[in-house]
């Protein structure tokens, strides 16, 4: 660490491992009733359990982001931050804010449009939170004693983003046309600007950990940041197959989502190249895993399990179906979890001054919860492709559907319950750095 | 420049000979009903259009497919519902908004959905 406001960056990661740690909780409540035990209906009814892990997801990433800006920003545009008071008046905003609607879902509080389920009233809280939070890094960015390529990506990623959830916020009677301006928010968050985002801490991670020079890697962030938006936002076009608008976006869609899998695989070459050519070694070798763990599970979840049913004749067929968790859960576990949980790991020892790299612990997290995620995807693989199977070509109910595939839920949960061990033994690690000192300054070399 | 043709091409899909989004039935009734749908998260299981959780049938051709009896009295229904044992919240609509819910789910029924529709609906009338 080489300034003393990268410190705020602890909190945020703090928050966000908790919140994860939750959204955990309600996947398990969700595995259950789907197995066909669903004791928690009267409580947690299994809308309530969905509306709470996926937005729970959205919030701990952002905190993640958040967090890896705050200790990336300082770094690279080489002053401190412009005010770390205010940081702690958004990061407390923003957990507040992140309770309230938590705690709302629970009461029949919430706007129930998949994904963005926040009541409108805090909407507007996000946002203001969210522009207190791009003043603090644009400023400290612009009044910085260089601009590097990788921080201007990231700063884009996260401002994008924060423009991008506007059109969450229109109004319409239409369902179609609700649907259609969500995806604005949902699939360009997550083909496009989170692309930034975190090709801009890919990048920053691979400078510090192989010790290849920037002016390489950062022409390759130029590569990935253009695929992403050459095929992403044309991308959006498969979310528009089926509900009720015009055809042209069969074509468009099944084209520009067929080249989305190219970002991913050049994120993923990037990676393994600039790992290969590094010739200093970092000796945070657990950082160097989440990090090449990373761009490889992005490119196999969001990549390929997205290309396997993005074309409109595939499609027809698994759209609305658990094939989508299964593609889901893989994309989100490789592109965004792990690229925080990689920040997480090369910052944490630099904030605290412990240096607990090389653990057989940290190696387990990595190894166990890498294992649990692949067999969920591959459980919820199997459900869904019976699924697609049963319900739609030899046209049973749905129930009875559901019925046959219970037993795919059972191996779900056991793969969750080694996914979660290996979290839990991450957030160990997290917990036994303890917390960041000012004395971490002297005791990190400058180079690093 | 992708995000221009991206804009163009959603105008031109809404655009009065190409919008197939069924927006001229959309009743005063219709809208009700998608605002009870969204204010109890319906979509937290259910699909619709393909959209949703999951969790619970799909409802694009729910009326033509159950009747309206059915599906007002499983909006009206003051115990949960577990037709094969999977829980719907029982929600105790009155017989206005179980109407307007109906009214919501008719209008979905009758979008050209570019064949999904039949795909997702083994009881619908239409040839499958």
């Amino acid at each position: 660490m080489k300034y003393k406001s990268q410190k705020v960056a602890y909190w945020f990661f703090a928050l966000s491992m908790l919140l994860f740690g939750l959204q955990i909780v309600y996947g398990f409540i969700m595995g259950f009733a789907h197995a066909g035990m669903d004791g928690l209906h009267s409580f947690i009814p299994f809308n309530t359990a969905r509306a709470v892990h996926t937005n729970l997801l959205v919030v701990w990433l952002l905190s993640g982001f958040m967090g890896a800006a705050y200790y990336i920003i300082p770094e690279e545009a080489q002053r401190e931050l412009v005010s770390v008071k205010l940081a702690y008046v958004q990061l407390i905003s923003l957990a507040l804010v992140g309770v309230t609607a938590i705690v709302g879902y629970h009461f029949n509080y919430w706007e129930g449009r998949k994904f963005l389920e926040i009541p409108r009233p805090l909407d507007y809280l996000v946002v203001v939170n969210v522009l207190l939070f791009l003043g603090l890094i644009l400023t400290t960015l612009f009044k910085g004693k260089r601009r590097t390529t990788t921080a201007l990506v990231l700063s884009m990623g996260l401002l994008f983003a924060a423009l991008l959830y506007l059109p969450g916020m229109l109004p319409f009677d239409s369902q179609i046309k609700d649907s259609f301006f969500r995806w604005w928010v949902v699939h360009l968050w997550v083909e496009g600007v989170w692309e930034l985002i975190m090709g801009g801490i890919l990048s920053f991670l691979l400078i510090k950990l192989t010790g290849v020079d920037r002016e390489v890697i950062e022409k390759w962030l130029y590569v990935i940041v253009g695929l992403t938006f050459l095929s992403g936002v044309l991308g959006t076009g498969h979310h528009y197959y089926y509900i009720g608008v015009n055809k042209i976006w069969l074509i468009v869609g099944g084209i520009f989502s067929a080249l989305e899998p190219l970002a991913f695989l050049a994120m993923a070459l990037f990676a393994v190249n600039m790992y290969r050519k590094g010739e200093k070694k970092h000796p945070n070798k657990l950082a160097l895993y989440w990090t090449l763990g990373a761009a490889i599970v992005s490119f196999i979840g969001a990549g390929l399990l997205g290309f396997a049913h993005t074309l409109p004749q595939t499609n027809l067929y698994t759209h609305g179906t658990l094939v989508t968790a299964m593609h889901g859960h893989l994309a989100f576990w490789g592109a965004y979890a792990m690229i925080v949980l990689a920040i997480i790991s090369y910052s944490l020892p630099n904030m605290t001054g412990r240096k607990l790299y090389e653990s057989t612990r940290g190696r387990m997290a990595f190894w166990m919860s890498n294992i649990g995620m692949i067999g969920m995807t591959v459980a919820f693989g199997v459900a869904g492709v019976a699924q697609v199977y049963l319900e739609r070509k030899f046209k049973m109910e749905f129930i009875a559907v559901q019925k046959e595939i219970e037993v795919h839920f059972i191996v779900l949960i056991i793969c969750a319950t080694l996914f979660m061990t290996g979290i839990i033994l991450y957030f160990i690690d997290f917990y036994k750095h303890g917390r960041p000192n000012d004395e971490a300054l002297e005791i990190t070399p400058i180079n690093n | 420049m992708t995000f221009l043709i991206f804009i163009g091409l959603t105008i031109y899909s809404f655009s009065k000979s190409n919008d197939q989004s069924n927006d001229e039935n959309i009743t005063e009734a219709v809208v009700r009903g998608k605002h009870i749908w969204e204010e109890n998260n319906c979509m937290g299981c259910h699909t619709i259009m393909g959209e949703g959780a999951y969790y619970a049938p799909e409802l694009t051709k729910v009326v033509e497919r159950r009747g309206e009896g059915y599906i007002k009295a499983v909006l009206m229904t003051p115990v949960d519902w577990a037709p094969n044992g999977r829980k719907m919240v029982a929600y105790g609509f009155s017989k206005e908004e179980a109407e307007d819910l109906i009214a919501f789910f008719n209008w979905i029924g009758e979008i050209d959905l570019n064949g999904f529709e039949t795909v997702v609906s083994p009881l619908s009338k239409d040839d499958n």
